[in-house]
């Protein structure tokens, strides 16, 4: 019996289709994870399953039912709990209090210790092993969970979505977790889990559905398919590029990272021991599914995050040790970030502005300390006709560009300081095809002069089409480097999939 | 209509200022006084009378340094609400310089009172903000907490170890006149701190509009990760900041010493330090108009004191009518001018206003 279907669910933001037409059928009393990268639309379709937004189009059948979901509460009501990313608790009361807070039907008196009570059995029912009475800033994050959880199941709710439910879990809190859900499925539960994680998936659940660009690609059976698959469907192979490539000739290698060691912001290590090398005029792809280490190499490489161990080397000199500044100036080394709007730009700031970002300091945009208004205007002029960054005038903000232009300008910054080296990370995330194609024939442009160019991107066609060799990370670590020629997605597909138990082992 | 409109936004201050003293009108009015004879008592005693405008001038200075002292470090993100210590431990600073270094040439023993007490504001403003860049702390938090201790030190120096032997009430010896801040209108206490602090808002202005110091802490206010991608040494840049405006609190403490109190009294300053982050945010954190800004407050704070003589209305009054203002103008702050969607608007009203009901349902209908 379904518990849950969904028929061409449709959302649009700002004219983008967050969702395009969502087909999704949800057997009862089962685990079904949906897994998919950053942006493709999971967090929006969950969000209009508890309610927090309504479809423009689609219908829902809950229980073999039509409904509308108008708020939290009415999917409360309806039998439907979520479990956000971040969690919905008061740290200063205890758990017996979070969990009853806004709960219906108390009148004017609350009794607290019946309702510690019943806690406390569910809470030993499914194992969670929660003291009903302990004040939430002091549990570990593990067990808030289970208080978020407890507090779903009190309301008895047979859908429990799960969003991203492990990302700000320890690996041994992850395992229990996992216990956690099983014992809730064979209670009778249905359970809806989002993640990117693959090695998760497989560990617990019945069903997996992928989906990609606001559609659910394929469901299948968890026992009928294997990590490969999955993470090859999740980064896609829908050739879409039309840029034409140049044959390679590769020179001596430029920027080399030796044996890095990073930690990530929640202080886990992230690059356990990576290798790279990046050639004259060559484009060096790093494909794998987001969180794999990738932002953590990116950062590392442009000295915005400190390495626990490893070199980072330019022709042969050790940079570990410098800033981004110095990088950027001494070794001629750019970035394209993957946040345009919290790294890349500072979206209040005009254009000219936004051009000078990263060089306001030298002696091409200011003079003893003053700001050359005057000739920042004038190069983000040129750049803004050289680069077809479509705007009114250089002295518009960037939050009025869209996501294309605000990307051309990026790249005509970091092109214009002439690198030797060029990083670029996500540069496609959330462009249409035409930005995309634009911001592909800038790369090759700067590997026919000779640039040493790291492409970082979870989309496999992408890498496909615009790189000379491309290298695999997972876990932390490079699984595989491919030659071009004999990279397909079936090659780095075994790659991404063929380390996924390691990295879920260690 | 469009610039009509444009223009409104443009002088959204002053107007919620009018409202704001609109509002406040109708308090006067229920405190049993005609607002209009109020406000001109108020007004002509602060600005037009010239005993009065140097009233005003006198409380000029403080609010006008402690407004400055908000303004600098909100530009790199940090909200300094500790002015009030900073003022205190730059009336301090000056005064010990002022009582303990004999024997100096007395234009170089004024500078030296005023940069100390610059520079005991800056190092006491220094601490919340290197607990916010080193330890994350917040600044908010730390800065209040220093602020009490701040008085209370003052409170027990000037009622201890540098009391006045003899002296009724806690304050310090008189500093010697030679170290004087001259006068500027005379016949009244109005000093020339005023005046340095109009020229500091100047350079602010430059400072952070036109060279690459100000492109960076407006960059670090923009957000730690593009702070950092732009090449910015983000904590010494918050350091910095900090240090500046805390220093321009500290020297509105010094000021309050050698330019109007001539002692180190205890309470000297009766929330001057707080009052700056209204004239900050009067002013839209824009330097040029601190002054202004801080001119007006002062006024109503000066004209209050004639108001009550001449009319007998509370002075609580006014107090509540300074609140109306920083309310009125945080709101109007909160508007935002997009010319676009105007027009838009505007041409879909003047579509609707042409068309009777009929038509236009029948072309919403064929629009469809």
């Amino acid at each position: 019996m379904p518990a849950l279907k969904l028929r061409q669910i449709v959302k649009s933001f700002d004219g983008f289709r967050a969702l395009d037409g969502v087909d999704l059928a949800v057997q009862a009393g089962t685990v079904h994870a949906i897994i998919g990268e950053n942006g493709a639309g999971k967090t929006t379709l969950m969000n209009i399953l508890y309610g927090l937004y309504q479809p423009d189009e689609g219908m829902i059948e809950f229980q073999e039912k039509p409904v509308t979901i108008p708020s939290p509460r009415g999917a409360s009501d309806l039998g439907i709990g979520m479990i956000h990313q971040h969690f919905m608790l008061v740290d200063t009361l205890t758990v017996v209090e979070n969990i009853v807070l806004g709960l219906r039907g108390q009148g004017m008196s609350l009794n607290l210790r019946e309702h510690e009570k019943r806690i406390a059995e569910m809470s030993a029912r499914f194992g969670f092993n929660i003291d009903p009475r302990a004040e939430i800033w002091r549990l570990p994050m593990g067990m808030r969970q289970r208080v978020e959880i407890l507090k779903v199941l009190y309301r008895e709710a047979d859908l429990i979505i799960l969003d991203e439910p492990t990302s700000i879990l320890t690996p041994l809190e992850i395992e229990g977790f996992l216990e956690n859900v099983k014992s809730l499925r064979d209670a009778g539960k249905t359970i809806l889990f989002i993640t990117h994680k693959l090695d998760e998936v497989f560990a617990a659940s019945d069903r997996i559905s992928v989906m990609r660009r606001g559609k659910v690609l394929n469901t299948t059976d968890a026992k009928d398919t294997d990590a490969r698959r999955i993470a090859c469907a999740m980064v896609g192979h829908d050739r879409i590029l039309t840029v034409e490539r140049m044959p390679h000739r590769a020179g001596k290698p430029v920027l080399v990272g030796r044996g890095l060691h990073a930690r990530d912001n929640r202080g886990l290590e992230a690059l356990r021991g990576v290798s790279v090398s990046v050639r004259e005029g060559e484009i060096h792809g790093i494909i794998g599914v987001d969180g794999n280490g990738q932002a953590e190499l990116a950062e590392v490489l442009t000295g915005m995050r400190s390495a626990t161990g490893g070199l980072v080397e330019i022709d042969g000199r050790d940079i570990t040790a410098d800033d981004p500044e110095t990088r950027r100036r001494s070794s001629r080394l750019a970035f394209v970030p993957e946040d345009r709007h919290t790294t890349g730009l500072v979206l209040e700031y005009p254009l000219w502005k936004n051009a000078i970002l990263r060089d306001f300091g030298t002696a091409r945009f200011s003079r003893a300390g003053v700001v050359d208004r005057r000739r920042a205007v004038e190069a983000t002029s040129e750049w803004i006709s050289a680069y077809d960054v479509r705007t009114q005038s250089p002295y518009q903000k960037a939050r009025f560009l869209s996501g294309g232009n605000q990307q051309k300008l990026i790249f005509a910054r970091e092109i214009e300081s002439e690198p030797r080296v060029l990083i670029v990370m996500q540069p496609c995330k959330g462009l249409d095809v035409g930005a995309i194609e634009a911001v592909h024939r800038t790369i090759l442009e700067q590997r026919e002069r000779g640039g040493a160019i790291l492409y970082i991107s979870t989309e496999l066609d992408h890498v496909l089409a615009v790189c000379d060799r491309i290298s695999v990370m997972c876990g932390g670590v490079v699984t595989g480097t491919l030659e071009a020629h004999e990279a397909t997605a079936e090659t780095i597909g075994v790659l991404m999939g063929g380390t996924m138990s390691k990295a879920s082992a260690c | 209509m469009l610039t009509v409109i444009g223009l409104a936004h443009r002088l959204r201050i002053p107007i919620a200022v009018a409202v704001a003293l609109l509002a406040g009108a109708s308090l006067i009015a229920l405190s049993g006084v005609n607002p209009f004879e109020a406000y001109t008592t108020l007004f002509r005693g602060a600005f037009l009378d010239w005993y009065g405008l140097g009233g005003t001038l006198v409380k000029t200075s403080p609010l006008l340094l402690a407004g400055l002292a908000v303004v600098i470090p909100l530009r790199a993100g940090l909200l300094n609400i500790g002015g009030e210590g900073q003022i205190y431990m730059g009336g301090l600073g000056a005064s010990v310089a002022a009582l303990y270094l004999p024997g100096l040439p007395t234009l170089l023993h004024i500078v030296l009172c005023v940069l100390a007490g610059a520079l005991a504001g800056g190092l006491w403003g220094l601490i919340p903000a290197y607990l916010k860049a080193y330890r994350g702390i917040n600044e908010v938090i730390t800065a209040i907490l220093l602020n009490f201790i701040a008085i209370n030190l003052v409170s027990y120096l000037a009622g201890g170890p540098m009391m006045q032997a003899g002296a009724p009430y806690p304050y310090s010896n008189e500093i010697s006149e030679a170290l004087w801040l001259p006068l500027i209108l005379s016949g009244t206490d109005a000093h020339v701190g005023v005046i340095i602090g109009a020229v500091l808002a100047l350079v602010a202005y430059y400072v952070l509009n036109h060279t690459t110091v100000g492109f960076a802490l407006d960059t670090v206010g923009a957000g730690d990760a593009v702070a950092r991608y732009a090449g910015i040494a983000v904590r010494r840049q918050l350091l910095g900041a900090m240090f500046v405006g805390s220093a321009c609190a500290g020297l509105a403490g010094s000021f309050e010493v050698l330019g109007l109190k001539y002692r180190l009294y205890h309470l000297f300053s009766p929330g001057f330090g707080f009052d700056g982050i209204l004239v900050a945010f009067l002013a839209a954190l824009n330097p040029l108009l601190v002054p202004v800004s801080a001119f007006f407050l002062s006024g109503l704070k000066a004209g209050a004191l004639t108001m009550q003589r001449a009319t007998g209305l509370d002075g609580t009054v006014i107090d509540a009518i300074q609140g109306i203002v920083i309310l009125f103008v945080a709101t109007s702050l909160a508007f935002t001018f997009r010319r676009e969607e105007w027009r838009r608007f505007l041409d879909k009203r003047k579509l609707h206003l042409a068309e009777p009901p009929v038509a236009r349902a029948k072309a919403e209908e064929s629009a469809r």
